[in-house]
């Protein structure tokens, strides 16, 4: 049997869970955090993934992106397939496919906002990276604090840089993690707009875990999780 | 529960997960630096105590310049004494083809009284004490002076005027000296021996020694009597005080090693600082999680503090063991270098080693812990509460009582360990600046690279603080290697090189007057153009202006003008000013003055307090002879020609007997003028300069390579401060590690991150280290050799590389987990 990602239909989607599972081994047993979790999201499509504290909602994101495997099951994100790589092999796909927002914005503390923003482009090998980074940086408001280390600006000029970052590869998929957690109402109100902005101007995926049913109701679609189950997509 | 339970279970916790490993890495190494160091000492110093007898030779020995007679050889002669004598004195030795300056002790019947000679037995290849001294007719040879001669038992050996057999190697002599400068071959032959050598004559230099022992109680009257009657240049040596020499080079040895072994001890102590503060920084917010649950703050200080303490205790107790261990290895070298069997060790540097732990400990680890008492409980609640940085003046004040108490201690004065402890200070802030100013340059550099590499670079910058304490101390340690290294090599050859090279390669002493015209025809012979022989009458001071003059003339503190006063020193005449003496005050003398002048070199003249027109008196072999002093001279020791403190004007020496002396080049080409001329005057001494050169080398060699040892405690800890600064950002390079990896960097970009963030760590340490010791190069070249600053760029790269090298290797092994550990790790984990 061919590899799904031969298939037309593989082509036009973004990302594939098929029957993801995640146990880990504990002294009493085995704890299983995911179970069965299978769904498809097409290219463009915006996501959320929503659940309780606990549901497996991060551990989900972190099977999606590649930045662990699945006891069981695997994913395909733009047609590859995650699990088939080692660690190293991952990377090269996420610096390649994949943009992250996180909740705790995960700025470089020693690189200013500018380098922050060209880090991915230069990790991916690519020649100019000075240019885009600073487009991005001026398309998020930020063309002037580019030599600005980070504990120099505000939580949110932080997630500012932070949507640059993720923005500036153009990925294919774009994960967020409660990207407003961090945040003031205002300000993350102020965060979601751009993030939506940017989404719909680049044609991007986007996946996005979030408490915020507000938040979640701003995307197309949403995976309810419960219990590592998925109850609704 | 028991808080000392509660401790020990922290203890055991956190030596498991790692957190306290820099802590009691750093206080083994300060710890091992120091009782190594202490042991040897130790152990030395009881050989001594122990073997002082053996030592001397016998119980008691007068020392002289001239023959002991009179009083003091009555006295020895008493009931209940045994006495015999020694020579010594230096004289060329020839075995077939090779010739060499030999040390001459002439033995008399019994010698030693106590101890005895340990002799190679050469039918069994093993080792035997020997019966007495050797036969008359037949020398014993030191073993290393026979392969120096390529001589072996049964040769003939040339020795003044005789041709003795050897009869046996000396593997250990009962007073052999500590003499470092000394690798001349010993020769030891009958005191009945030494008339028919010829090389015992008027001006000849020779030491003599009355060595009596006996019942304690006639030693004691024989003591008692010789301080009594000393004469001038006699010394009374008894076994409380043996060696001097010895005493005085093993106490030299212990002060400056010690310090040197501090300078790891300052280096681990702010390894101690940085882990602790991060070991009290991972236990916040377990203490304020104990204090919600009800701990008081007693409770909290005897479980952080008693952990410290165990932890201290064991960090002393492997320090001790180490250091045990290490000075085990180095005991035969110790026993060959010092020619002694060495005793154990005693509980002093166990005690000390404890004692030096236990303070940096309590010094530089125990603030920020004792800090953590007064973590608010309100904690557990609002992470950002934080309240537990000890105060910097107290950290600081405590760091540095710590560290003045352990110098005080080990440089033995209150003034000496200030100045140590300024030094060091003063040393880690130029070396903390240029570290500085070299991170802001790289901070500008840093822009125009890319990806890891910035990123590695960032990180150097970013963390500026931790990077200056990591830059200097690695830089410290180096500093010190390389400035070691730079003196043994770079400015020995530089001095060798900078003698002028019409500077004479032989001294030839020991010339007869009746020697004086065959020995010039035979250097003309040798292409040796226009030698001077210079008269050298050996002389004692008699008076000054009509006033006797003797060593109690002068206060204690002056010991220079104590002892010049007391021993002979050489008078010589000369009729003209060399270009190497100037004349700084009075006129030097034209022609021949109707009176003895003399003219004094200007520190011999200011130490023993003349002044021109002074009249001195000397005795020169019984008789008086005096002059005035007319002229003051600044000599050029370094010219290599024949040199007096004190000459007199033409012809007023006339009268008196003495040997001549003179310095001449000889052609390299000649290389058979020293054997043919010792083999027509047997009595001449030939000083080979390039010998001696060469001697000087091995002997800087030798003693560098034992501060050499002791500095590597302090690279080593140089890099316990790296490791303990990299650990105290570990959460953070974890974080920063986990979200490259998230931005799609591989393991292997993360890995040249490190490698540039360690490579400039360890590139500056190397720079830091390489001005900072070409700097002080620079000032001993001047001070001490009294030649040009010049820098060396090879040192410079010895520097960088050494540091890169080391950083590298410790940061990388240091955050190894960063790479290895998965993202999602990383994150869940630390995001929090």
């Amino acid at each position: 049997m061919a590899d799904s990602h031969d298939s037309p239909v593989a082509i036009s989607q973004a990302l594939r869970a098929e029957g993801l599972g995640k146990r880990v081994p504990l002294p009493t047993g085995e704890l299983t955090i995911l179970d069965g979790v299978g769904f498809t999201i097409a290219k463009g499509e915006a996501v959320a993934i929503v659940g309780a504290s606990g549901s497996g909602k991060s551990t989900l994101l972190s099977l999606l992106a590649g930045l662990d495997v699945p006891s069981e099951g695997r994913v395909l994100l733009d047609g590859e397939a995650l699990s088939a790589l080692d660690e190293d092999g991952r990377a090269r796909v996420r610096g390649e496919k994949v943009g992250f927002v996180f909740q705790s914005f995960q700025l470089l503390p020693s690189l200013t906002a500018l380098e922050n923003v060209m880090l991915p482009l230069e990790l991916r090998g690519d020649d100019d990276a000075e240019g885009p980074a600073r487009a991005i940086l001026s398309l998020v408001g930020l063309g002037e604090r580019l030599g600005h280390y980070p504990r120099q600006l505000s939580g949110g000029e932080q997630q500012r840089v932070a949507l640059a970052r993720a923005f500036v590869t153009r990925p294919a998929v774009l994960f967020a993690d409660e990207p407003t957690g961090n945040l003031d109402t205002t300000t993350g109100q102020a965060i979601v707009e751009l993030l939506f902005r940017l989404n719909r101007e680049s044609g991007t995926t986007l996946v996005l875990v979030t408490h915020d049913e507000r938040l979640a109701a701003r995307c197309g679609r949403i995976l309810r999780l419960d219990g590592g189950r998925l109850v609704s997509a | 529960m028991n808080r000392t339970v509660l401790a020990w279970r922290q203890l055991r916790r956190d030596l498991a997960s790692g957190d306290v490993r820099i802590l009691l890495a750093a206080i083994v190494l300060a710890v091992m630096a120091v009782t190594s160091v202490s042991f040897i000492t130790d152990r030395a110093e009881r050989a001594l105590a122990l073997e002082a007898n053996r030592l001397l030779g016998g119980d008691a020995v007068v020392r002289g310049d001239a023959p002991i007679e009179g009083a003091l050889r009555a006295a020895a002669a008493a009931p209940g004494l045994q006495v015999t004598e020694t020579l010594s004195f230096p004289s060329m030795v020839r075995a077939g083809e090779a010739l060499r300056l030999g040390e001459m002790k002439a033995l008399g019947e019994g010698f030693p009284l106590r101890g005895a000679f340990r002799l190679l037995d050469p039918a069994t290849g093993g080792e035997r004490d020997a019966d007495g001294v050797p036969e008359p007719g037949t020398l014993w040879l030191s073993r290393a002076g026979a392969d120096l001669l390529g001589a072996k038992v049964g040769d003939a050996i040339g020795v003044g005027n005789s041709e003795l057999t050897l009869a046996a190697l000396v593997v250990q002599e009962p007073d052999a000296a500590l003499d470092y400068f000394n690798t001349a071959p010993r020769v030891f032959i009958n005191l009945a021996d030494v008339p028919a050598t010829g090389l015992v004559q008027e001006g000849s230099r020779i030491g003599y020694r009355l060595v009596v022992a006996g019942e304690s109680g006639a030693v004691e009257q024989f003591t008692s009597f010789a301080k009594e009657n000393l004469g001038r240049g006699q010394r009374l040596e008894t076994a409380g005080d043996a060696r001097p020499e010895i005493r005085r080079a093993l106490d030299r040895a212990d002060r400056f090693l010690g310090l040197a072994a501090l300078v790891s001890v300052v280096l681990a102590a702010v390894a101690v600082a940085m882990a602790a503060r991060r070991h009290s920084a991972r236990h916040l917010q377990g203490s304020a999680v104990m204090r919600c649950l009800g701990a008081s703050q007693g409770t909290l200080v005897a479980i952080h503090a008693g952990e410290l303490l165990l932890l201290g205790l064991m960090g002393c107790s492997a320090g001790v063991a180490l250091a045990f261990g290490l000075q085990w290895a180095v005991a035969d070298w110790l026993m060959a270098a010092l020619k002694l069997s060495i005793p154990g060790a005693g509980w002093r540097p166990v005690l000390e080693g404890f004692g030096v732990g236990l303070t940096v400990l309590l010094a530089f680890g125990v603030p920020p812990v004792l800090a953590l008492r007064r973590v608010p409980a309100l904690r557990v609640l609002r992470r950002d509460l934080d309240s537990t940085e000890p105060s910097a003046w107290l950290v600081a004040l405590a760091g540095l009582s710590g560290l003045a108490l352990l110098l005080w201690w080990k440089a033995g004065s209150a003034e000496v360990g200030s100045a140590m402890l300024l030094g060091i200070l003063g040393t880690l802030a130029v070396l903390a600046g240029l570290a500085w100013a070299l991170i802001a340059v790289l901070k500008r550099v840093r822009s125009r690279l890319r990806g890891p590499w910035r990123y590695g670079l960032a990180n150097v910058s970013r963390r500026a603080g931790a990077s200056i304490a990591q830059v200097s101390a690695l830089g410290l340690g180096l500093m010190a290697l390389l400035l070691l290294t730079f003196v043994r090599t770079d400015l020995l050859d530089r001095w060798r090189n900078a003698l002028p090279a019409d500077a004479p390669n032989r001294f030839i002493v020991n010339v007869q007057p009746d020697q004086v015209a065959p020995v010039r025809e035979f250097l003309a012979g040798q292409g040796v153009v226009g030698p001077v022989l210079y008269p050298m009458i050996r002389a004692r001071l008699l008076e000054v202006n009509g006033k006797a003059v003797s060593g109690d003339s002068f206060p204690e503190e002056r010991g220079r003008a104590r002892r010049m006063a007391e021993r002979e020193f050489n008078l010589s005449q000369v009729e003209s000013l060399r270009a190497d003496n100037e004349v700084t005050a009075g006129q030097f003398w034209t022609g021949v003055p109707a009176s003895p002048e003399l003219s004094v070199e200007e520190e011999f003249a200011e130490t023993l307090g003349w002044k021109l027109g002074d009249e001195v008196t000397f005795d020169i072999a019984g008789s008086r002879f005096s002059g005035r002093v007319t002229s003051l001279r600044k000599v050029d020791w370094e010219s290599f020609r024949p040199n007096f403190f004190v000459v007199a004007s033409p012809g007023s020496l006339d009268g008196f007997s003495g040997s001549h002396i003179t310095a001449v080049k000889v052609p390299a080409e000649r290389t058979r003028f020293t054997a043919d001329l010792v083999a027509a005057y047997p009595n001449l001494s030939v000083v080979d300069v390039d010998a001696v050169l060469d001697q000087v080398r091995g002997t800087v060699e030798q003693v560098s390579t034992v501060v050499e040892a002791v500095f590597y405690f302090s690279l080593a800890a140089g890099v316990l401060v790296l490791l303990a600064a990299v650990s105290a950002s570990q959460d953070e390079r974890l974080l920063e590690g986990g979200v490259m990896r998230v931005l799609g960097g591989s393991r292997r970009q993360l890995r040249w991150a490190q490698v540039s963030e360690f490579s400039a760590i360890g590139l500056l340490s190397g720079l830091v280290a390489a001005i900072a010791a070409t700097v002080l190069a620079g000032v001993i070249a001047d001070l001490a050799f009294d030649l040009p600053w010049t820098a060396n760029p090879r040192l410079a790269a010895t520097g960088a590389a050494v540091g890169t090298l080391a950083a590298l290797v410790a940061g990388l092994f240091a955050t190894r987990g960063v790479v290895n550990t998965p993202p999602s790790v990383t994150l869940r984990e630390l995001q929090g």
